[in-house]
């Protein structure tokens, strides 16, 4: 795995407030690296600080070979952001927008197609403060990439587009990493992070407190799977000696068997056996939902 | 260099786009030209250096539109898009600072350019101000008068945390500067204090390089060296001073 980003012992404090408190990780070329975790919890320090818009208390800090702080300068030459709290002049249209910010690099390909791509060319001639908040979103985005950069670090990209233009945001962003580019990106939507991230680092106050794939997350924390169907019958106690059942509970009609591995064969083959054939009989993934919870001890939202 | 003439293209079209800043600029000067063209006898005086009121005056007034965008205009440009996110966008861009303050003396001269050119016109047609003694020394006036009068906006720019700061001390010291810097009341009629007052501001020395060749008095290096002392000094410290957020 070829190195793009090194993270060392990052640590950020802002007056009293500790943002950052202990954070390493590292970022492998063309893979999709995400940051979740609930607001405050410190991504958005730790991706500033990586862009060399936030210098660090302590650490040491590795983006494409260059120290964000002292070679600043000729990192945001390799690198495209979206930024959260930014915004372009009032009265700068779309296009002059796009049109200026591929001007800094010589060689950018043509902002048309990125505009066509983040469905932007209806708008080309709207002025910045006549676009919503979706389209605002698009557009950062469109300018993070307009480059052709190495690495795109994306700042809570999806918040504010509608489910429709998430999943074309999800898919412009697999393809961007399909091209070789490494994508860094901050967020606190778990569907967005088990489904577009190969890594993954859970953030909680300051720290990274788990780091690996989504099903690697999920495996590790969550690896229990639950099997669920309803019945009338009253007793399912010897439910609780089938191999890989480990919790049974019931209530009223709906019965929960927790359990790992081929936990549905050999359920559904015990309740074959006694004649109770549930129409119902399903299983629950659990999901990244289930491995914050446990790692952290509180939802993604109880610190909003 | 691309990208320095792209942002200066784009932040005309931007100063166009927005009416009041454009009205500031371009009719204020105007305003004070027919106001006064109307209480002077347009007949030559001691006072006004032995020309008409309104020879003297009319140059003095291009120093009012440098002035305006320099203690008003760019100040408040800055201060927006600090406070709007603007700023933190660029720098999050390979888009060296340089460029940003360059930028924003080649617009402060194409404006400054666009309302003197109107201020003279008007003046020449409405009340018969003749051309420049030295036509060639006022434009050579004129170019380092606008640079310094951007630094200094850019170093206000840089110091004043918001909008409504910028726009408050902008124009306490446009007013100032305008009443005791030439063109305001001539210095006779002032009282000593006025007008060693004025002699401190930028202005009165932006006034002197465009006036004492278009009354004939020749090139007042004097001015010359304290602008580009003020430049100098208001560019370092912009550099140093320059926040982003």
């Amino acid at each position: 795995m070829n190195r793009i980003i090194e993270v060392e012992h990052l640590r950020k404090v802002y007056g009293p407030t500790v943002a950052v408190e202990d954070i390493s990780f590292e970022v492998a070329e063309g893979e999709i690296f995400g940051l979740l975790g609930p607001n405050g919890a410190g991504k958005t320090t730790t991706v500033e600080c990586l862009q060399g818009l936030r210098r660090p208390d302590a650490g040491r800090l590795r983006v494409l070979d260059l120290d964000p702080q002292s070679d600043g300068k000729e990192l945001r030459r390799l690198i495209g952001s979206q930024l959260q709290d930014s915004a372009l002049p009032d009265r700068m249209r779309v296009w002059e927008a796009l049109d200026l910010f591929s001007s800094f690099m010589p060689n950018s390909p043509d902002w048309r197609i990125i505009m066509e791509q983040w469905g932007l060319t209806e708008k080309r001639k709207s002025s910045f403060s006549r676009l919503s908040g979706g389209q605002r979103q698009r557009l950062f985005v469109a300018l993070a990439l307009v480059n052709n950069p190495k690495v795109v670090f994306l700042d809570e990209m999806t918040s504010g587009l509608d489910p429709a233009a998430r999943h074309t945001a999800w898919g412009l962003i697999r393809a961007i990493r399909d091209r070789g580019t490494t994508v860094v990106m901050v967020t606190h939507f778990m569907d967005e992070a088990e489904r577009l991230c190969d890594r993954l680092g859970i953030v909680d106050s300051g720290r990274l407190t788990a780091l690996d794939t989504p099903q690697g997350l999920i495996a590790t924390y969550a690896g229990q799977v639950r099997v669920i169907f309803s019945t009338d019958h009253a007793d399912l106690s010897w439910l609780q000696n089938v191999p890989n059942v480990s919790l049974v509970s019931r209530h009223g009609q709906r019965v929960e068997v927790e359990g790992s591995g081929p936990v549905l064969a050999r359920v559904a083959a015990a309740l074959v056996e006694r004649g109770i054939l549930p129409a119902d009989l399903r299983l629950e993934q659990p999901s990244l939902e289930d491995v914050f919870l446990s790692i952290t001890g509180h939802t993604i939202q109880d610190q909003d | 260099m691309r990208t320095l003439l792209k942002l200066s293209w784009i932040e005309v079209k931007l100063f166009v786009r927005e009416p009041v800043t454009m009205v500031f600029t371009f009719a204020l000067p105007l305003i004070f030209l027919f106001v006064l063209g109307g209480v002077f006898k347009n007949m030559p005086s001691e006072e006004f250096r032995n020309a008409k009121p309104m020879d003297y005056y009319t140059p003095a007034y291009i120093g009012l539109v440098i002035a305006s965008i320099g203690l008003v205009g760019l100040p408040v440009h800055f201060a927006k898009y600090r406070e709007r996110g603007v700023l933190r966008r660029f720098r999050a861009s390979p888009l060296p600072l340089w460029t940003i303050f360059g930028s924003q003396v080649l617009v402060s001269l194409i404006i400054a350019s666009l309302g003197g050119i109107l201020l003279v016109a008007v003046s020449m047609m409405a009340f018969d101000v003749k051309f420049p003694e030295s036509p060639a020394l006022v434009l050579a006036g004129f170019l380092p008068s606008v640079i310094a009068f951007a630094a200094i906006g850019t170093l206000l720019g840089a110091l004043l945390p918001t909008t409504r700061a910028a726009q408050g001390l902008g124009l306490i010291l446009f007013i100032v500067m305008m009443m005791l810097s030439g063109s305001g009341p001539p210095p006779e009629v002032m009282s000593d204090v006025m007008v060693k007052t004025g002699q401190v501001m930028p202005l009165y020395y932006v006034t002197r390089l465009i006036q004492d060749p278009w009354l004939g008095f020749g090139w007042n290096w004097d001015a010359f060296m304290v602008l580009a002392g003020v430049t100098l000094a208001a560019s370092l410290a912009s550099l140093r001073l320059f926040r982003w957020e």
